[in-house]
């Protein structure tokens, strides 16, 4: 852990925020995607069997 | 060869899909050992402590909340002039993003302007103008949400994009009228090279190599961000289509 | 196109047509505001353009969905989108025919108001004068975000979530005009913007409000 003076609190505030929110959106986009190719996956397999 | 055989969605997956990883995993690197280096390695500014630190986010961040904008008006005109369905998905797919960097943007210069300023928010050109482009996000996205048709979708939120296109940058200048601020200018691109009198103001190398590399970070993750999420909208539509074939048989 | 304006105006001003509607929440504003800040002359009068702004522009958001709603369910669009009149024309007249009902007579009582808010005396010929073309752009632009959710049930808040961001120019400019002369600038510099703007959106949104249409019709 680096000397971050009197700011620490800031600066760990900005890039814990920042953080936070950019693994929200990763987290989010990559979850959406298997669970649309999950089920994109059965509905083909329907329709091959078929 | 062209660059439009990629509006063919089997060949966009095709080709995103073996890229997709490379350049997830590049992202992946230059963000971790950039926000590394600027958390870690780089010295206190002599004026701002260590609060010159959040630099490594909040300018990646805003530049990526801007041009995914950008990348929104060009995809949205491709569809309306030449109607390539991935385009438009990939309008779709790159509005949350860029809404996502705007709050970032916003939060972390609320924290940085906290200590210099003196206040969390003021009502300064850039923050308000970021404020609006916010409002401009959230109001694409939910059109997008609301319309059930995906082509009406698409066309109503490709006008609405040109046309608040415009109304953004008219609303840039009008804050600039309204209120001149305390945010200074673009201090980061008249960084290499110039070497004057005002050199107190310029970024100065040692912030900037850990800042460029941030930069390029923010940039593969958008790129990475945009692919995977178009990908899935694609696989959605793909699913939607063969549901109704179901149906009908 | 006249007939189309006359009749829009007709239905307008019919009972339940919502001309008043619009002019009655106006009116709440500017009488809840100093209810909410309190009664202090001098405050108030500092921030009586801008209050008047802001109401007219939440008096005119109030009224947008009337614009295309009511012909857009019975059918009468559908009609005018085939009639041999160019769709942007309709467009144009509709959001003049909005402005006739609500933004001029807005624009009119707005002096009336000013005195319940202590408007100084300098403060009322530039208010006027931009809350004319001001209300007008309000109309013009909010037509276009009512073409954009015509389609959309339930699509009162969405509208006003498009329409807000698009509004901010001519709330900027108007505002900054109505009160330039009590804060000694020159009123003349933003009136010109809020001139450009509002031909500028005269000019180019009823084509994009047309497109919108078309592919909310199609």
């Amino acid at each position: 852990m680096p000397e971050l003076g009197k700011y620490a609190f800031e600066v760990v505030l900005a890039y814990g925020a920042s953080i936070g929110l950019i693994a929200v959106l990763c987290g989010a986009s990559v979850w959406r995607a298997k669970r649309v190719k999950t089920a994109l996956r059965a509905v083909e397999a329907r329709r091959d069997k078929s | 060869m062209s660059l439009w055989e990629y509006a063919n969605p089997t060949k966009f997956m095709r080709l995103s899909g073996a890229v997709l990883p490379w350049v997830s995993a590049l992202a992946a690197i230059s963000i971790v050992s950039a926000l590394y280096w600027g958390f870690f390695l780089t010295p206190e500014d002599f004026k701002q402590g260590s609060t010159v630190k959040i630099i490594f986010i909040h300018v990646p961040a805003a530049m990526i909340a801007i041009n995914a904008w950008f990348m929104m008006l060009v995809t949205s005109l491709v569809w309306v002039i030449r109607r390539h369905h991935v385009s438009a998905l990939a309008a779709r797919a790159s509005a949350p993003i860029g809404f996502v960097m705007t709050l970032i943007a916003l939060i972390t210069g609320a924290v940085w302007g906290q200590p210099m300023w003196g206040t969390w928010w003021a009502w300064d050109p850039r923050l308000t103008s970021f404020l609006i482009l916010g409002l401009f996000y959230l109001g694409y996205m939910a059109l997008w949400e609301a319309v059930e048709n995906d082509d009406t979708a698409a066309d109503l939120t490709s006008v609405l994009c040109l046309v608040g296109t415009v109304f953004a940058i008219l609303s840039r200048y009008a804050v600039n009228f309204w209120n001149q601020g305390l945010h200074q200018g673009a201090s980061v691109i008249r960084v290499d090279g110039v070497t004057g009198a005002d050199t107190a103001e310029k970024v100065s190398n040692v912030y900037f190599y850990p800042l460029a590399l941030s930069m390029l970070g923010f940039f593969l993750l958008f790129v990475a961000l945009v692919l995977l999420r178009t990908r899935t909208e694609i696989r959605l539509r793909r699913m939607q289509a063969l549901l109704a074939r179901e149906r009908v048989n | 196109m006249i007939s189309l304006l006359i009749r829009d105006l007709r239905i307008a001003t019919r009972a339940g047509g919502g001309a008043g509607l619009g002019l009655a929440f106006f009116l709440m504003v500017v009488i809840l505001v100093p209810l909410g800040v309190g009664p202090e002359t001098q405050l108030l009068a500092r921030i009586a353009p801008g209050i008047l702004w802001v109401g007219a522009l939440l008096a005119c958001l109030l009224t947008l969905d009337r614009i295309f709603a009511l012909d857009f369910e019975d059918g009468t669009l559908d009609a005018l989108v085939c009639a041999p009149v160019p769709l942007s024309g309709v467009v144009l007249v509709k959001s003049i025919a909005h402005w006739l009902v609500t933004g001029l007579p807005l624009t009119l009582i707005s002096p009336l108001l000013g005195v319940l808010l202590n408007l100084p005396a300098e403060g009322y010929l530039w208010l006027m004068a931009s809350l004319l073309p001001g209300t007008l752009s309000l109309s013009v632009i909010g037509a276009f975000g009512a073409a954009l959710t015509v389609g959309v049930r339930r699509g009162g808040l969405l509208l006003s979530l498009l329409v807000l961001p698009l509004y901010v120019p001519t709330l900027v400019f108007g505002a900054e005009c109505a009160s330039s002369l009590m804060n000694f600038k020159d009123p003349l510099a933003p009136f010109i913007f809020l001139i450009v703007i509002t031909l500028g959106a005269l000019a180019f949104l009823p084509m994009a409000g047309a497109a919108a249409l078309r592919a909310n019709l199609r």
